[in-house]
């Protein structure tokens, strides 16, 4: 049938029209009638101020450049940025890209339709709670799981499974594939507020990227600009960035310490060292001692030795690593992966002077005379105690002394004194080095076919210890006890034998400013069994290899030594990092190690002039 | 022998969507020569679309066809599932159909108002404009916004459907089948608009074929071709729904077609609410990584749908990178609005000329690329 003949030609048929002559028109006065829209609607930007991290997220994924981050005067905290989106009406879309991948869920859309001003300058708008028009609009467009642009679950690092890592001191974290790396990558959205609360201030986003790329020869690049121990940190560093994280606000954040471990695996040392020796690019002229060769030490030592200087380390124990070789156990730090950091050191030109100790085998003092600046990275090597009746029993150990026998004895069975290994174990302290011990003594326990046996007590709660999250998870699984909020109270030895530490229970670690000031209730008394104790509460400076009339130029506050931005103390050739100046953690001696680099750099410079 | 005079009809002809310009050189009243003149809105999509990641170009899409944005969204994230081998849920599947079946609608009402600009019958537009509003309305509810919906995402939909839309939709569906004799009456039977109509702009198979003209255009001359039935995309090929045809070739026939289509989408849509499952997740992620790290595996893939003006596909090629390496969009209004602009419209009547645009229905961005 011929289309003409569907509908018939009519006369009247348009007259139908007429009878919509008097219908009230659908048309409505917008702005003079107020018009609801819809619970999705699309309207304006609004953002919570107090969530938002400034991670400039919303402004990398906006299709159409319409979000500026602005410097806004406000205080933020550690791992968020001062500043806030800003948009450009003139360019938003309202596509609300943004809203689906901010990352704190700051970021919202109102259901307002309109915004009428003749002041164009209002159509770029910095928005907070109150939104485009200050008055209380409800939210329209809201971030829900299904249009979530963000990838918030991690990569799951393989590990060897409880029962089975026990067994053995091996390394129990198995790296990732390749596969793996650039899949976790790929969950960086590049806000860079992990850069800032790195203590090396390392280029995370950018050797992140390198992953993600597959050009984990870049990423040595990236990341040796400011961190030469990447081996080590990639393992065991305290991975304070992945707390700044911003997927971490409503995820899990982006595995950085895994990624950096990911990079290293990845090249020979062979390149690496290729990669460091392109570097050298100042002809430094003199000589630096370094005072130990711990993480500020051989920090220090890269960059200088980048820098031109001939570098000499004098440590005291028989291998260099500091804390990283006696303190860590190898299941979290194999020897391999140190070696390979300090190969690439080595292979600048660093000397190190191993079973050489300053104070006893050679002076600070003709150090002094030798070399034209001294840097001094001891560390903290000397263990604290309770001191709480019972502690001077032979069977009360200190931490790092036991540690340090441990490795010695694994390293070594034939040559070394064998560590002792309990029946029964109980740990005082609820740090990373109580962890240490309590985890190693534990593999020691099943390595000898006993059960294993080990308690843990702390002045903290499970809530706030001091170790790492995955340390307490990963010991609990282990077969580690937790004994929390308890405070030791005396070692109850019978038969010259301990058998167990009896606790009061700790109801507060820290007062109302946050200051260390336990108190206990007395009246709870808890006895903990156990035939040996290792006290893990703190570790302590030893400033013995100092002459006396260095001393008293020097500034301590509370056992650390002063120093200036650049490592320097107050006697200007002598410089100082790592654990002695900011506490006990790899990072900030890293940091430390490259900041006196500089200041030592500089220091010699200007004598030079 | 009369003077030739060029004239400019255009660039903001009332009757055609997004801008550009005809020159039209005239004898009398009747047409000698016509040029097409693209430009007024180039934002060079294509290459823009190479500068941006594969998650951001779902802002920029859907302007390349301003009344009927959804389809941009649609053969983006088919190429991209394609290339990625992605399977979406299916409930995505249903929601999508529902989604593009009402953009048809808004976009063949609209078409059938610009009828009214050709002809001076401005009731149709008064008519047809709020009755497309009220599937705005829908849209808004389910997208968040009444035009630029990105909505259609790769993996599936950008949010599972509100809570009782079903019923707003099909109150909607309702309503318009209810206007029905009065659309008939005042277009299809309407004796001046059938005189001015009949006969008018007319287009061979056989020229259509060779323009490669499709959508109502082609139909209206007979061949039955339609996307959705011959490459059945989404669940096209669950439901029942028949291709309107007419033989005429003409103006008239074109906008009948368009009216019959939109009988056709209703069906779809209640057909859709039906049997879609009535719980499920609507996308699903297909990669890991953040919006931002978005890579799509290297390949080339090209995919269609029928959008209301015809045949509308893209090709898509990616180099494995976080942003397309090339994507050039076959737009369905390119044959007639470039091709049929300076082939058919010499020799028509002045008057005549708007009919050829507003029933061949081209939209501008789609050429002007």
């Amino acid at each position: 049938m011929s289309v003409y003949e569907t509908f018939k030609k009519s006369f009247w048929g348009p007259t139908i029209a007429w009878k919509r002559l008097f219908t009230k028109p659908v048309t409505i006065q917008v702005p003079r009638v107020y018009r609801e829209a819809s619970e999705r609607y699309r309207g304006f930007h609004v953002n919570d101020w107090e969530l938002c991290s400034g991670c400039s997220t919303c402004s990398k994924v906006c299709p159409t450049d319409a979000i500026k981050m602005v410097p806004v005067d406000i205080e933020v905290e550690s791992g968020k940025k001062a500043q806030r989106p800003a948009i450009d009406y003139g360019r938003c879309s309202f596509c609300a890209m943004c809203v689906d991948i901010c990352t704190t869920g700051s970021l919202n859309m109102t259901r307002e339709y309109i915004h009428i001003s003749d002041d164009a300058n209002t159509f770029f708008f910095l928005p907070d709670e109150t939104g485009i028009h200050h008055q209380e609009v409800p939210l329209g467009y809201q971030r829900d799981e299904a249009s979530e642009l963000l990838d918030l679950e991690r990569v799951e690092m393989e590990e060897l499974p409880a029962d089975e890592r026990v067994d053995s001191f091996i390394e129990y974290v198995k790296g990732y594939s390749r596969e793996q790396a650039i899949a976790e990558a790929s969950r960086c959205v590049d806000c860079e507020l992990c850069v800032d609360v790195c203590p090396a201030n390392m280029d995370i986003p950018r050797y992140i990227e390198s992953v993600f790329k597959n050009d984990t020869s870049e990423g040595v690049e990236w990341i040796y600009k400011t961190n030469p121990l990447p081996g080590v940190c990639g393992r065991v560093c305290t991975h304070k960035c992945e707390t700044a994280c911003s997927i971490g606000n409503r995820g899990e954040p982006v595995a950085i310490r895994w990624l950096k471990r990911y990079i290293m695996d990845q090249e020979s040392v062979e390149d690496i060292i290729k990669h460091s020796k392109e570097n050298i690019s100042k002809k430094g002229k003199g000589k630096i001692a370094i005072i130990g060769a711990g993480p500020s030490g051989l920090s220090a030592s890269y960059y200088l030795s980048l820098m031109g200087y001939k570098v000499t380390i004098f440590e005291a124990k028989e291998l260099p690593g500091g804390v990283m070789r006696y303190g860590i156990p190898r299941y979290r730090l194999p020897d391999e992966a140190l070696d390979k950091d300090i190969d690439v050191i080595k292979a600048l030109g660093v000397e190190i002077k191993c079973n050489t100790t300053v104070g006893k085998d050679i002076t600070l003092t003709e150090l002094k005379n030798k070399y034209d600046a001294v840097f001094l990275g001891t560390g903290f090597m000397l263990g604290r105690s309770t001191k709480v009746p019972g502690t001077d029993h032979e069977d009360v150990l200190m931490a790092l002394p036991l540690l340090e026998k441990i490795r010695d004895y694994l390293r070594d069975p034939e040559n070394s004194e064998k560590p002792p290994v309990p029946d029964s174990l109980i740990v005082i302290g609820g740090g990373n080095v109580a962890m240490d011990v309590a985890r190693s003594i534990a593999r020691l326990q099943r390595m000898e076919g006993k059960k294993v046996n080990v308690k843990v007590t702390s002045l903290e709660s499970m809530e706030e210890l001091p170790a790492d999250l995955e340390e307490i998870v990963e010991g609990r699984e282990e077969g580690i006890q937790f004994f929390p909020s308890r405070g030791p109270k005396e070692v109850i030895i019978e038969n010259e034998k301990i058998k167990g530490l009896k606790t009061i229970a700790c109801t507060r670690v820290f007062d109302d400013d946050g200051r260390f000031s336990p108190e206990f209730d007395e009246s709870d008394v808890m006895t903990i069994d156990g035939e040996m104790i290792v006290e893990a509460i703190g570790q302590a400076p030893d400033y013995s290899y100092l002459p006396n009339e260095l001393r008293e130029k020097l500034e301590f506050v509370r056992g650390r030594l002063m120093v200036n931005e650049k490592g320097q103390t107050s006697i200007p050739w002598l410089f100082a990092g790592g654990d002695i100046v900011n506490g006990p953690d790899i990072i900030h001696g890293v940091a430390d190690g490259h900041k006196a680099a500089v200041g030592i750099d500089e220091f010699l410079t200007r004598e030079e002039g | 022998m009369s003077k030739e005079v060029k004239l400019f009809l255009g660039p903001n002809h009332p009757g055609m969507h997004g801008n550009s310009s005809v020159h039209l050189y005239v004898e009398g009243d009747t047409v000698v020569k016509a040029r097409l003149v693209p430009g007024f809105l180039h934002r060079g999509f294509e290459k823009l679309m190479e500068k941006r990641l594969w998650f951001q170009n779902l802002a920029l899409i859907p302007r390349i066809c301003v009344p009927e944005p959804d389809i941009n969204e649609m053969v983006f994230a088919m190429a991209i599932e394609s290339l990625t081998k992605t399977e979406i849920p299916e409930r995505a599947h249903w929601i999508r159909m529902i989604i593009l079946e009402l953009a048809r609608i808004a976009s063949h009402l609209m078409a059938m108002g610009g009828i009214g600009g050709a002809t001076g019958l401005y009731t149709m537009p008064y008519w047809t404009m709020p009755d497309r509003d009220r599937i705005l309305d829908i849209f808004e509810k389910i997208t968040g916004a009444r035009i630029y919906h990105m909505y259609i995402i790769p993996g599936g939909v950008r949010k599972d459907l509100p809570g009782g839309i079903e019923k707003e939709i099909l109150a909607v569906l309702d309503y318009l089948e209810s206007r029905k004799p009065e659309y008939e009456n005042l277009l299809l039977k309407h004796r001046v608009i059938r005189t001015r109509t009949k006969g008018i702009a007319k287009l061979t198979k056989e020229e259509a074929l060779e323009m490669g003209v499709t959508g109502v255009g082609l139909r209206a001359t007979g061949l039955p071709y339609d996307i959705r039935k011959i490459d059945p995309y989404a669940r096209y090929d669950k439901v029942e729904f028949s291709v309107p045809t007419a033989t005429e070739g003409d103006a008239y026939a074109r906008f009948t077609l368009k009216y019959l289509e939109v009988q056709q989408s209703i069906n779809i849509i209640r057909q859709c609410i039906d049997m879609m499952p009535k719980e499920g997740p609507v996308n699903i992620k297909f990669t890991r990584g953040s919006a931002l790290r978005l890579r799509v595996p290297a390949g080339s893939i090209y995919c269609h749908v029928e959008s209301s003006r015809g045949e509308y596909g893209y090709f898509v090629v990616s180099d494995g990178g976080e942003m397309p390496y090339r994507i050039h969009v076959r737009g369905a209004s390119y044959p007639q609005g470039l091709y049929g602009v300076e082939s058919k419209l010499p020799g028509t009547r002045l008057e005549d000329v708007a009919l050829w645009l507003g029933t061949m229905d081209f939209c501008s961005p789609e050429i002007d690329r």
